[in-house]
C-alpha cells in the first residue's frame, strides 16, 4: 500500500497549500464554421462549441470529485476568430464575440478565448475588422477573451499593429470605464503567441491543432513555497532540487487529470502547461516564493535571478512528469492576481521596469498591470513594443495585459474580483514615445531568426 | 477500482468501526488499513476496492461525508491513481 505519509502530504497540499488544476481547456477548431452570411457563421459557431463542449464542465466536476483534486476552471479556446469571420460579408465582428459568449455560457465554462488575430507580419482585412471590434466585443460580452499577436522571432514586430493595439487598449478601457477598465483584463497582446496555451486571457486554438484537443494547466505556487520553507538558508543547488521535485509531483497530478479528461470526453490529449499560476489567495503567490529564497521584498535586487531559477527548475521537474509539455510553461507574474506582487507594488518596491526585466526570464510578460487612466495610447504601444522586443530577441513568448484604469491615478487600486484580484495603479515613465510609435512599419526579425 | 479513504479528526471511540460498517454496507472491500495518532489527531488511511460497491462512487462520497459530519471528522475517499501519480515513478 502507499505510504501513509505520502497520502497525507497530498491531502495537505490540496487543503493547505492550494494545490489544484488551474484549468482544463478544450481547444475547438472553428475553421468549418466559415460562411459568407455572418448570421449563418455565428449559428455554426454556437452549434459547434455547444456540441463539442457539452460534457466538458460535468466531466471536469466528476474528475474533481473522484480524485479529490480541485479543478478551478473549465474553459474553451477556439480558432482565432479573424480567420473564421474573415469569410463573412460584414464589417461588424461583434456578433461573432456574442456567439462565443452565448455558447460558453450555455455549456457553463467560465471563459472562452480566441477572439483573436495573428498579425505579426501584416494585417488582413479580417484582422483589421476584428481589432476594430475588440473594445465593443469585450464590453458587451462577459466571458470572451481576446488576444492579438503582433510580433514573432521569425517575422519581427508589426509596429502598425502595435500602434493600433495601444489605441485599442485605451478604447477598451474607456468602453468599460464603469468596471475600472475591465475589458482590458480580457485582452492580451502577444509576441510569439503559442497555439496550445490553456490559460486565459491568451488562449486560442491554433491552426496547426487538431479538430478538438484537451490542454491542462496546473498550478502550485503554494506547494513550492511550502517546500522551500523546509530548506531555509541552504545553497541554491538545494533550492533548485527542491523545486524540481515539487514541480514533478504537481505535474504528474496534472498529467493524470489531463489523460482522464481526454479519455472521458473522447478528445485527444494535447499538452500539460507547466506554469506556476498564482491566485490572490494568501499562500498562493509567486512573489512569496521569491521572497522565501531570501529577498526582503519581491522587486528588490536579486528578484530576476530568483525568478530565473524558479522558472527553470519548474520546467525541469515538470518535463519528465508529462508526456507532452506545451503552452506557456513558466512562472506567471500577474500583478493583480498575486497577493505578494500586489503588496510589493503597493509598497513601491516593485516597479514596471523591474517587472519588464523579470519577463526576460519567465513567462509571460507584463500581466494584469494597472497604470494611470491618463496614460497615452502611444505610451501603451511603446510598452507593448518593448515587451515584444524581449520576446522576439529571446525567442520566447511575451505578452502585455495592461489596464489604463479610467479616472485612476498612481496609488489607487482597481478591484476586479475573483481570480483577477485587485491591481494597484503603478507609475509608468512620462517621456513621450509619440513619434516613435507614429513611425509604423515593421521592426525586422533578428539575425538569429535565420536558422535555415 | 481502488480508492484511498482518509479519516482525520479528534480521537474517539468507534471511528474504525463506524467507517468499516458503512463501507461494508455498501459492499466496499477493505484491503489495507494504516492508523496512527498524529499530534493527538486520529489519522487513518485505508486502501479499499470499490469495484463491487452497491452504490456509485459519488454516493459513497456523500455517505462518508454524512458520517464525517455526524462524528466531527474529516473523511474523504479519492481514487488511488492520484496518489500513485504523485508519489510513484
Amino acid at each position: 500500500m502507499l505510504n501513509q505519509k505520502d497520502i497525507l502530504s497530498t491531502i495537505h497540499m490540496i487543503d493547505q497549500q492550494h494545490l489544484d488544476v488551474r484549468t482544463i481547456t478544450m481547444g475547438i477548431s472553428l475553421l468549418d464554421c466559415c460562411d459568407p452570411d455572418p448570421a449563418a457563421a455565428c449559428r455554426k459557431i454556437y452549434d459547434k462549441i455547444t456540441t463539442s463542449a457539452e460534457k466538458l464542465v460535468k466531466t471536469g466536476e466528476d474528475i474533481e470529485a473522484e480524485f479529490g483534486i480541485p479543478i478551478v476552471n473549465k474553459r474553451i479556446s477556439v480558432t482565432p476568430m479573424a480567420l473564421v469571420a474573415g469569410s463573412s460579408r460584414t464589417n461588424d465582428y461583434v456578433p461573432f464575440a456574442q456567439a462565443m459568449d452565448k455558447a460558453a455560457k450555455a455549456v457553463g465554462v467560465n471563459f472562452i478565448g480566441g477572439f483573436s488575430a495573428l498579425v505579426q507580419k501584416g494585417m488582413t482585412e479580417g484582422d483589421k475588422k476584428l481589432i476594430a471590434a475588440i473594445p465593443e466585443a469585450l464590453a458587451v460580452t462577459d466571458v470572451v477573451c481576446s488576444s492579438v499577436n503582433v510580433g514573432s522571432t521569425k517575422a519581427g514586430i508589426n509596429m502598425d499593429a502595435v500602434r493600433l493595439m495601444g489605441e485599442t487598449i485605451k478604447a477598451a478601457a474607456q468602453r468599460t470605464a464603469d468596471q475600472g477598465g475591465f475589458g482590458c483584463a480580457k485582452l492580451v497582446v502577444f509576441c510569439n503567441a503559442v497555439e496550445d496555451n490553456p490559460f486565459m486571457a491568451g488562449a486560442f486554438h491554433g491552426v496547426g491543432e487538431a479538430e478538438r484537443v484537451i490542454n491542462v494547466g496546473v498550478s502550485g505556487p503554494g506547494v513550492v513555497y511550502h517546500a522551500l520553507q523546509s530548506v531555509k538558508g541552504q545553497p541554491f543547488d538545494v533550492v533548485a532540487e527542491t523545486i524540481k521535485k515539487t514541480a514533478f509531483q504537481v505535474t504528474r497530478m496534472g498529467q493524470l487529470v489531463a489523460r482522464e479528461a481526454s479519455a472521458r470526453l473522447n478528445v485527444p490529449f494535447g499538452i500539460v502547461d507547466l506554469s506556476l499560476a498564482p491566485t490572490p489567495a494568501i499562500g498562493d503567490s509567486v512573489a512569496r516564493i521569491l521572497e522565501e529564497m531570501g529577498l526582503e521584498v519581491c522587486g528588490t535586487h536579486g528578484t530576476t535571478a530568483a525568478l530565473a531559477l524558479l522558472n527553470d527548475a519548474v520546467k525541469k521537474g515538470g518535463v519528465m512528469a508529462s508526456s507532452s509539455v506545451g503552452g506557456l510553461s513558466g512562472a506567471f507574474i500577474p500583478v493583480s492576481e498575486d497577493e505578494g506582487m500586489i503588496a510589493a507594488a503597493q509598497s513601491g518596491a516593485l516597479s514596471l521596469d523591474k517587472l519588464e526585466a523579470m519577463t526576460c526570464v519567465c513567462s509571460v510578460g507584463l500581466d494584469m498591470i494597472a497604470v494611470p487612466g491618463d496614460t497615452s495610447a502611444a505610451t501603451i504601444s511603446a510598452i507593448i513594443a518593448d515587451e515584444a522586443a524581449i520576446g522576439m530577441v529571446n525567442t520566447k513568448t511575451t505578452a502585455v495585459r495592461i489596464i489604463p484604469a479610467p479616472g485612476k491615478k498612481v496609488g489607487d487600486t482597481v478591484e476586479f474580483g475573483g481570480l483577477l484580484g485587485s491591481a494597484p495603479v503603478m507609475p509608468c515613465h512620462t517621456g513621450s514615445a509619440e513619434d516613435f510609435v507614429a513611425r509604423g512599419g515593421r521592426i525586422p526579425a533578428p539575425m538569429h531568426s535565420l536558422k535555415n | 477500482m481502488k480508492a484511498i479513504v482518509t479519516v482525520i479528526g479528534k480521537d474517539q471511540v468507534g471511528i474504525i468501526a463506524a467507517v468499516c460498517s458503512l463501507l461494508s454496507e455498501k459492499n466496499v472491500n477493505v484491503l489495507d488499513i494504516s492508523q496512527t495518532i498524529l499530534q493527538e489527531f486520529f489519522t487513518m488511511t485505508m486502501l479499499v476496492d470499490t469495484s463491487a460497491a452497491t452504490v456509485p462512487f459519488a454516493r459513497l462520497q456523500e455517505d462518508l461525508s454524512g458520517l464525517a459530519q455526524e462524528k466531527g471528522l474529516d473523511i474523504r475517499v479519492q481514487q488511488e491513481a492520484i496518489f500513485d501519480a504523485m508519489h510513484r515513478i
